[in-house]
């Protein structure tokens, strides 16, 4: 035994359990007593896009009431406006979520929205009943989805090669069975409008509810279900996942199949919304999505596509492009505030994960 | 024999934290002269290189001496070419997709700009270059169509060139440092390596060859220098020793403290059968367990023993082979992760963050991925109840710090193996296979894996551990099987389960397997 312990060797190893053993007591003390400060640690990092909401309310409430006297942004008819009008933004944004969850883009989503809202808007005009051209536009949109999903996973092109080919095929689809013209359902059939437009709770038009609904829905889908949790593991390691026994290719094809599902909802509300669809003026709506989901995977839970965070992304750029327009700066600032949106919130994220460099799976 | 020195480096030294890499060694490498360079994984070897290749600082005290000429160290990346070396490592840094002129251009591309490239000139120059070298590689075709042999030779030229135009500015024929470029290749492969290597010493070039293969080692260098634990072990001049003292100088005689646990012998071999199994490397392995057995895999880097348990899992398609357990019989062909967890097989890869968890998830939903279907409620997946259960399991392994909500990639690597063998014990596997269980993971974290995995064995598992690890196969295994060239060559049990006889039977496989072939 005393030779043991004169071994230069083994007294190395027992000074380093020890030096080992007082690291573990003090990692394990700091991690004991942070949960105990009644405000969480990363308590500003989650809720701060809420806090710069309010304030960016409360600097054009202060504008607004200084110019103007009156208060035109700061009242429910603006807020119902820009809620009423964000729906189908929201929905787009939520159906981003799930291929971006699972490690792949769609850029075609905002193509397929417009695809589907021609075709529910052209058999509605032709004298269809709406639930069957509402069910025809929301198959319509599943099927450009697997569309996706099987050049992506068959063929093992990276998804934003093909979604970038699909986004144009598709408005070419668009433009020729629409004849580049606008499609109204005004005349023919109005129930869609009623709705989701006439229809309204809080003097807000149901399309915002309806996307809230499915905020919710998505919301429950990622965080308590099975198969949300394999597509998050399955974006995030897909390997892992492989090795989990999770059928990661069925995985990602449903995540891309689903994605152009919702966003053929996008397409139905945007009808219900407007009484019609052409095949251009939507298309400026891709940009914005992913600007939301980005900024929305900066908050609420940090570094993870969220609906929560996103739908607060998308009011949030909502609400200060309709501040600015309030008080007369002309359009172009939407793209400004889109595109540098997006921008400054992928750059805050990688503030977050200090830098490290960005993997998307192929 | 002796010439005047190429390359000279006397009390090197290197610290990595308390750990000593490297301890007061030296190095003296002759004109035209192969020198060998050997050791265990761990002796020191490919610290030396990264020092030389300007990746690691020396501790100050370290002198090097190039062609008479003093070199002041730490020496920055890439100096390495002014100075004349040139390292060719086992990953060939060959651009795939290119072609040979393309690749061997590769490295003048990268240091200078040139405005009107003469492709047909330079192709030429690669054709008059290989023939030089008597090599029958055609310059125009594509690295991707070259076998391996090849290929390593592409980019040994490569490096000669760049050794080549270097000598221009100053003196010396140039060191050309071979890390390893062997384990892949095969036979034939080796013989025209060899051919060019005596090439480049003709010219009086010198060669540094890493390896940890005594036969290639005997074959082509004039002396070697042999380090253990950080220290030069010895340095012998080739052909006045025999591969028994050379084995004998790697491995030391150290008697270790360790004891393997043993448990109550396994008696039916059943439990457990493979048969047949080839793939990449590996060809015809048959083996067996019984239930409560844990069989160890070990052999050198390139012997095929490592893509077993991935064969056996599906993680890799299998060429050929059939898996039988309790029983049921399976073609391995067919085998895929999601019918191996069905047949209650479990599989923990060495490539811990890339292939075993989720880096970027925290611990809990980590350990409850492949067990998420007992938390299924009729309102939803019960988030709390994981958290709770992750918590409680990580107290169990002894998982530090145990907080579920943390990421695992913010844990060290031994907390983070404990978390991941978690997960699969508590599926109760029939087989569980491990690659490297323990690579990366400190001193203290290491014996608890090791309970871990007995306390499994203990339960009735059939356990199979692939590992380069001697001290832990001879501590946790019931039985070890060592492989070369893709073969099963010997069988450890009882007695002879030594870390020395691991050591030794893996070094002394290839010269056993050769001399069969030659019979």
């Amino acid at each position: 035994m005393d030779a043991h312990n004169n071994d230069p060797i083994s007294q190395y190893e027992a000074r380093l359990a020890e030096l080992e053993s007082k690291v573990l007591r003090l990692q394990e003390e700091r991690s004991k007593s942070s949960p105990a400060p009644a405000v969480p640690k990363n308590f500003f990092e989650r809720y701060a896009i809420i806090g710069i909401w309010v304030l960016l309310i409360a600097l054009f409430a202060f504008i607004d009431s200084g110019i103007y006297d009156s208060s035109r942004f700061f009242s429910w008819t603006n807020f119902s406006t820009i809620f009423g009008t964000q729906g189908v933004l929201i929905v787009l944004t939520l159906g981003l979520l799930l291929p971006l969850t699972a490690g792949d883009f769609d850029l075609s989503i905002a193509a397929n929205m417009t695809l589907s809202s021609l075709v529910v808007a052209i058999l509605i005009s032709q004298g269809s009943p709406t639930l069957v051209a509402v069910v025809l536009g929301l198959l319509v949109g599943a099927a450009i989805g697997a569309a996706n999903a099987f050049f992506i996973v068959f063929f093992r092109i990276h998804s934003l090669i093909v979604t970038l080919g699909m986004a144009t095929f598709v408005i070419g689809i668009a433009k020729w069975i629409s004849g580049s013209r606008t499609i109204s359902i005004f005349g023919a059939n109005p129930t869609l409008i009623g709705w989701v437009n006439q229809t309204r709770l809080f003097e807000v038009s149901m399309s915002f509810w309806y996307a809230l609904i499915l905020c919710a829905i998505i919301w429950y889908f990622l965080e308590y279900t099975t198969p949300g949790r394999r597509l998050l593991f399955v974006g995030r390691a897909r390997e892992v996942a492989r090795l989990a026994g999770i059928r990661v290719d069925s995985v990602r094809a449903l995540a891309l199949i689903s994605s152009g599902a919702i966003a053929a909802v996008a397409g139905v509300l945007a009808v219900g919304l407007n009484g019609s669809a052409d095949p251009s003026s939507r298309i400026g709506l891709l940009l914005p999505a992913f600007a939301a989901a980005f900024l929305g995977a900066t908050s609420i839970v940090p570094g993870r596509f969220n609906p929560v965070g996103s739908l607060i992304g998308v009011l949030l750029l909502a609400t200060g492009i309709s501040g600015l327009q309030i008080f007369g700066i002309p359009n172009f600032v939407q793209d400004l505030f889109y595109g540098g949106g997006l921008i400054l919130a992928v750059a805050a994220s990688q503030l977050v994960r200090r830098r490290q460099p960005m993997e998307f799976g192929s | 024999m002796q010439k005047t020195p190429a390359l000279q480096i006397t009390n090197l030294s290197k610290h990595f934290g308390g750990a000593v890499a490297l301890d007061g060694v030296s190095l003296s490498v002759s004109r035209g002269e192969v020198h060998g360079l050997l050791g265990q994984n761990g002796s020191g070897k490919s610290t030396l290189i990264k020092i030389l290749s300007g990746f690691l600082a020396p501790q100050p005290g370290a002198k090097l001496v190039l062609y008479d000429r003093e070199i002041p160290l730490p020496l920055t990346p890439g100096q390495f070419r002014e100075l004349g070396m040139a390292f060719v490592h086992q990953h060939l840094g060959l651009i795939p997709s290119l072609s040979v002129t393309e690749n061997i251009c590769l490295s003048d591309f990268a240091t200078q700009n040139q405005w009107r490239i003469d492709w047909r000139g330079e192709t030429q120059r690669i054709r008059r270059i290989l023939t030089e070298y008597e090599l029958a590689i055609d310059p125009t075709t594509k690295i991707q169509d070259l076998p391996q042999v090849d290929r390593c030779l592409v980019a040994i030229v490569r490096a000669m060139e760049e050794v080549r135009s270097a000598q221009e500015a100053h003196g010396g024929e140039g060191i050309l440092v071979l890390d390893e470029p062997t384990p892949f290749l095969p036979r034939i492969g080796v013989e025209k390596l060899f051919n060019l290597v005596r090439q480049l010493v003709k010219k009086d070039a010198s060669v540094i060859f890493v390896s940890h293969d005594v036969d290639e080692i005997m074959e082509i260098t004039d002396r070697a220098t042999v380090l253990r634990d950080g220290q030069v072990a010895g340095v012998i001049e080739t052909d006045r020793t025999s591969p028994e003292d050379f084995i004998e100088l790697i491995i030391g005689k150290r008697v270790t403290a360790y004891q393997a646990t043993h448990r109550k012998k396994p008696a039916d071999r059943s439990a457990v059968i493979v048969s047949d199994l080839s793939g990449a490397t590996c060809r015809n392995v048959s083996f067996d367990l019984s239930g409560g057995e844990v069989l160890g895999l070990t052999g050198l880097i390139g012997s095929g023993f490592d893509e077993i348990p991935s064969l056996i899992y599906g993680a890799r398609t299998a060429l050929d082979g059939m898996l039988s357990i309790d029983g049921k019989e399976t073609m391995l062909r067919e085998m895929n992760p999601e019918k191996a967890i069905g047949l209650g097989m479990a599989f923990l890869p060495a490539d811990r963050i890339g292939a075993s968890g989720a880096g970027t998830l925290p611990i809990s939903d980590n350990m409850t991925l492949p067990s998420m279907a007992n938390f299924a409620r009729k309102l939803g997946l019960d988030r709390l109840g994981m958290r709770q259960w992750a918590q409680e399991t990580g107290a169990a392994h002894d998982v530090r710090p145990n907080n579920p909500d943390l990421n695992l990639e913010n844990l060290s690597g031994g907390n983070q193996q404990k978390v991941l063998l978690a997960k699969w014990l508590e599926l109760k596997p029939r087989l569980l296979l491990l690659d490297e269980p323990t690579q990366g993971v400190d001193v203290g974290a290491r014996q608890q894996v090791f309970a871990a995995i007995d306390q499994a064995a203990r339960e009735g598992a059939s356990i199979v551990c692939a590992s380069t690890d001697a001290e832990q196969l001879a501590q946790i295994c019931d039985r070890v099987i060592v492989f070369a060239q893709g073969r099963p060559v010997i069988e450890l049990t009882g007695e002879r389960l030594t870390k020395e006889e691991i050591v030794f039977q893996c070094y002394s496989a290839l010269s056993v397997d050769q001399t069969a072939l030659v019979e």
